[in-house]
């Protein structure tokens, strides 16, 4: 479930729950590494990244991070290939405060001994809850019979169960989620983590995180203009010469594939040899000295 | 035959231990160190000094205002004495690591025949027309003239104006302290038209800690450099309503003298889009006492995200957006009014959001439906609709009123929207801005750097960070001397350079391996060639103690 850890939809057995919509970043299953989440979350991607996948966040918003697959103590797995450690995600939350890039940060994990990965964190305003503690396992819901796998795990579900009563308009705060879960639901311990957090947690809302409620004001004032009456006739005229006078389309060059069919092999650079081929090479040089001696050598060996 | 035996192998055995001695001082002195070169971070050097010397820097926000005096404005014998400079200085009180002092620096001067003559006309508007631009006045200066106690250039309550470009006036006394009275007076009116604490205060909000969020300190756009400013329109019925308007003509005529006269801040791009079947997510409420539907304050909020993503903003420009959207309400739902905390409509019908644009409610006139058969068509009225989104985007932009003196003539602004002293405050405060958050950036990158070990900084990484180091100090510099374009030009580029160098994608720490694994990767490499090297090491550390106890037991 690492793969999709950045869209905001999870399946259950029951017919589809629906999460608030809150916005996403979308990812495909490609682009999910360790290195393009660090990049998404600091900020240091190329400039030729598009806006919908970069975190466009500021001083005042509140950020939700949610990650659940397997993991740890002190590491999740992602995509099979890679981990990424408690230490690296402290050191990015670091990064993001320093530049300002979230004014609150939510993070829940759920993983095995997920606890351990919010026990390094430093910066300030963070909170984080996780589904077990460090040696304990966090277990999935019951399989699905069609499939015959499991599709979830039973803190998400539980969790899940608890945000679909909430509504936008709703006063539920952070002490309720907490409770979300316990031990005899869960199997494992959820813990919680609010010491970086500066307000009191039974006096956040839940929809500061999920709900993106935003801040608006009603205008109260105009500035006055004066209405030009005279140049309107002339632009409605032009617009419509503008049609007739259209030139016919032209198309830029299609892909010249005959080119790139019978394109040459470049020629690859060259670098010197690597560790293992040197490492072989004084092995074998050693052992020709210690067959044809160089007498003072055998003091060594 | 065994004494030549001996010596040779004594010889062996002494050629042996050297060439041991020999290897382990190679590996010592040559090898040790090279490891530890090849395996560190590469960090170009950078100037941390002088990023710590930025944190107590002295701003130090110089207006020059010209004064002048026309005839009967002050005692002859003051007259006298003119020309001279005066210049007023104080400290901002603001709980901020920079500090910032305020320096008006007046130059007295005597009113030359043509001004003269302009100031004895009958009313200011003609006075002020008399002025018209000889030549442009430097952004951040003003003139203010001072007219006789009696004139009647002004109506008799008011002791000043206030104009649109860059110019005041203000009454004259005849009286023995007239220097310093009208001095005050000018002081006050120079302060409403360029520095004030609210300004710099909604400056630095972000930098400030929160002891009070007023809404002021919190609408305004964070300094960029450029914009991108997107009117829709939201037609969520077009089966009843064939609304028609136009865009391109009233950008033209309002919208883009407005972006023209704050060319200075920023590169602005326009563009428009209708949006059909697009629905606000929240459902009025109707009222029968006035028989229309209504939305609540409380409800406003909800409004913004359901629509935002179909507006194609990812599409856009890298810059930050401002969303304008014209919502003309569904048949069913006409008319639909907005309401404020108290109940009643809101007289513009629209509300605004910081950092992100605002919403209009367009109802269709209801005589429009008399007789004709749906859709009816529409022709939305752009000269209200221009009125009120351009009062929002003055409000986005922190262009807020200025805090009058007392008994002062006020002339709104002119019709591109916007008066010159306006622009000079937003410079001023985006001056102030950039230069606060460049260095917040910078000292926040040396601050990483000294926390999180394995960060590389490359060469082009640190060339950018010595180009912001030196933007911040020629804009400081500048703001000295009181060229208020080129620092602003000077404390852009500083927050270019800084978050370049903090933003660049080869700044990614390196992963972090917990100890057990580096152990794990180096024993294999280095024990099987450490070993023999220690071995011989301490067996020639034991001869030799063998060899130096051997003459005590001898003696």
């Amino acid at each position: 479930m690492a793969d999709t850890c950045f869209l905001g939809q999870g399946f259950s057995t029951l017919v589809g729950l629906l999460l608030l919509p809150f916005g996403s970043l979308a990812a495909s299953q490609i682009e999910v590494t360790v290195e393009n989440f660090l990049r998404v979350l600091t900020g240091r991607i190329p400039s030729s990244t598009p806006r919908s996948k970069r975190l466009l966040s500021d001083d005042r918003s509140n950020i939700l991070i949610y990650m659940t697959g397997h993991g740890g103590n002190g590491f999740l797995k992602f995509q099979d290939s890679e981990e990424i450690t408690n230490i690296e995600l402290a050191d990015a939350f670091e990064q993001m405060w320093q530049k300002r890039r979230y004014n609150e940060l939510l993070f829940i994990i759920d993983t095995c001994q997920g606890a351990s990965m919010y026990e390094r964190f430093y910066s300030p305003n963070i909170m984080a809850l996780a589904s077990s503690q460090v040696g304990e396992d966090s277990l999935s819901h019951q399989p699905d019979p069609a499939i015959g796998v499991h599709l979830m795990d039973r803190y998400t579900f539980y969790v899940l169960e608890f945000l679909e009563e909430i509504n936008p308009a709703s006063q539920t705060n952070m002490n309720d989620l907490f409770q979300v879960c316990p031990k005899s639901l869960c199997v494992s311990t959820p813990g919680h983590r609010t010491d970086l957090f500066q307000r009191d947690p039974k006096n956040v809302l839940i929809t500061d995180f999920f709900g993106s409620v935003r801040k608006v004001e009603i205008t109260t004032e105009t500035i006055s203009l004066q209405p030009d009456s005279g140049i309107m006739e002339s632009s409605y005229k032009k617009d419509l010469m503008d049609e007739e006078l259209m030139e016919p389309l032209k198309y830029a060059e299609q892909l010249p594939v005959a080119q790139i069919i019978h394109q040459k092999p470049k020629l690859k650079d060259w670098h010197p040899p690597g560790g293992f081929i040197l490492g072989l090479w004084a092995l074998i040089i050693m052992v020709f000295f210690k067959t044809y001696g160089i007498k003072h050598m055998k003091f060594i060996f | 035959m065994a004494a030549p035996g001996a010596a040779a192998t004594d010889l062996e055995v002494v050629r042996g231990k050297r060439a041991a001695l020999f290897f382990a001082a190679v590996v010592i002195v040559l090898g040790l160190p090279l490891w530890w070169k090849t395996t560190e971070t590469y960090r170009a050097p950078l100037p941390y000094s002088q990023i710590s010397g930025l944190n107590s820097l002295q701003l130090r926000l110089m207006v020059p205002v010209t004064v002048v005096f026309t005839q009967e404005s002050v005692p002859l014998d003051d007259q006298e004495k003119l020309p001279f400079t005066v210049v007023h200085e104080r400290e901002i009180p603001l709980k901020y690591k920079l500090k910032i002092k305020c320096r008006f620096q007046k130059a007295y001067r005597r009113a030359l025949d043509h001004e003269e003559e302009a100031l004895s006309l009958g009313s200011i508007q003609e006075a002020e027309t008399m002025f018209a631009e000889p030549s442009e006045q430097a952004e951040g200066s003003l003139t203010v003239y001072v007219i006789s106690e009696h004139s009647s250039l002004l109506p008799q309550d008011m002791m000043s104006y206030i104009g649109p470009k860059r110019m005041a006036v203000v009454r004259g006394i005849m009286h023995r302290e007239a220097f310093n009275i009208i001095g005050r007076r000018v002081i006050q009116v120079a302060q409403a038209m360029s520095l004030t604490e609210d300004v710099l205060a909604a400056a630095l909000a972000d930098h400030l800690p929160e002891d009070k969020w007023s809404s002021d300190k919190r609408r305004p756009l964070k300094s960029s450099l450029g914009y991108e400013i997107t009117f829709s329109l939201l037609n969520p019925d077009p089966k009843s309503h064939d609304v028609h308007w136009d865009i391109e003509g009233a950008v033209r005529r309002y919208v883009q003298p407005f972006l023209n006269a704050l060319r200075a801040v920023g590169n602005f791009s326009v563009d428009s889009q209708i949006l059909y079947y697009a629905v606000l997510g929240v459902n009025p409420r109707f009222d029968p006492a006035s028989s229309s539907y209504y939305l609540a304050a409380h409800s406003l909020p909800h409004v913004i995200n359901p629509v935002e993503s179909r507006l194609g903003s990812s599409a856009a420009s890298l810059y930050p957006v401002l969303n304008f959207l014209l919502y003309v309400p569904e048949l069913a739902h006409s008319p639909l009014y907005i309401q404020d905390k108290d109940g009643a409509p809101v007289a513009t019908n629209a509300f605004h959001s910081p950092r992100w644009g605002g919403i209009m409610v367009y109802n269709v006139d209801p005589k429009a439906y008399n007789g004709s058969e749906l859709p009816v068509r529409v022709k939305v009225d752009m000269v209200r609709v221009m009125e009120v989104f351009l009062a929002q985007l003055r409000l986005l932009f922190g262009i807020a009123q200025p805090q009058l003196p007392p008994k002062c003539l006020f002339s709104g602004p002119k019709s591109e929207g916007i008066m010159s002293w306006e622009l000079d405050r937003l410079l001023w405060a985006r001056s102030v801005e950039n230069l606060a958050t460049a260095t917040t950036t910078l000292t926040s990158l040396a601050q990483l750097l000294g926390k999180i070990s394995n960060i590389v900084i490359k060469d082009d990484v640190a060339s950018e960070v010595y180009r912001a180091v030196a933007a911040v100090q020629k804009a400081a510099e500048e703001l000295a001397s009181g060229h208020l374009a080129s620092a602003f030009v000077a404390s852009q580029e500083a927050v270019t350079s800084s978050e370049r160098a903090f933003f660049d994608p080869s700044l990614l720490h390196l992963l972090y391996f917990p100890d057990d694994q580096k152990f794990a990767i180096y024993i294999p490499l280095f024990l099987p060639m450490a070993v023999p090297i220690l071995l011989s090491l301490f067996k020639i550390f034991l001869e030799t103690r063998k060899s130096w106890k051997k003459p005590e037991k001898i003696d």
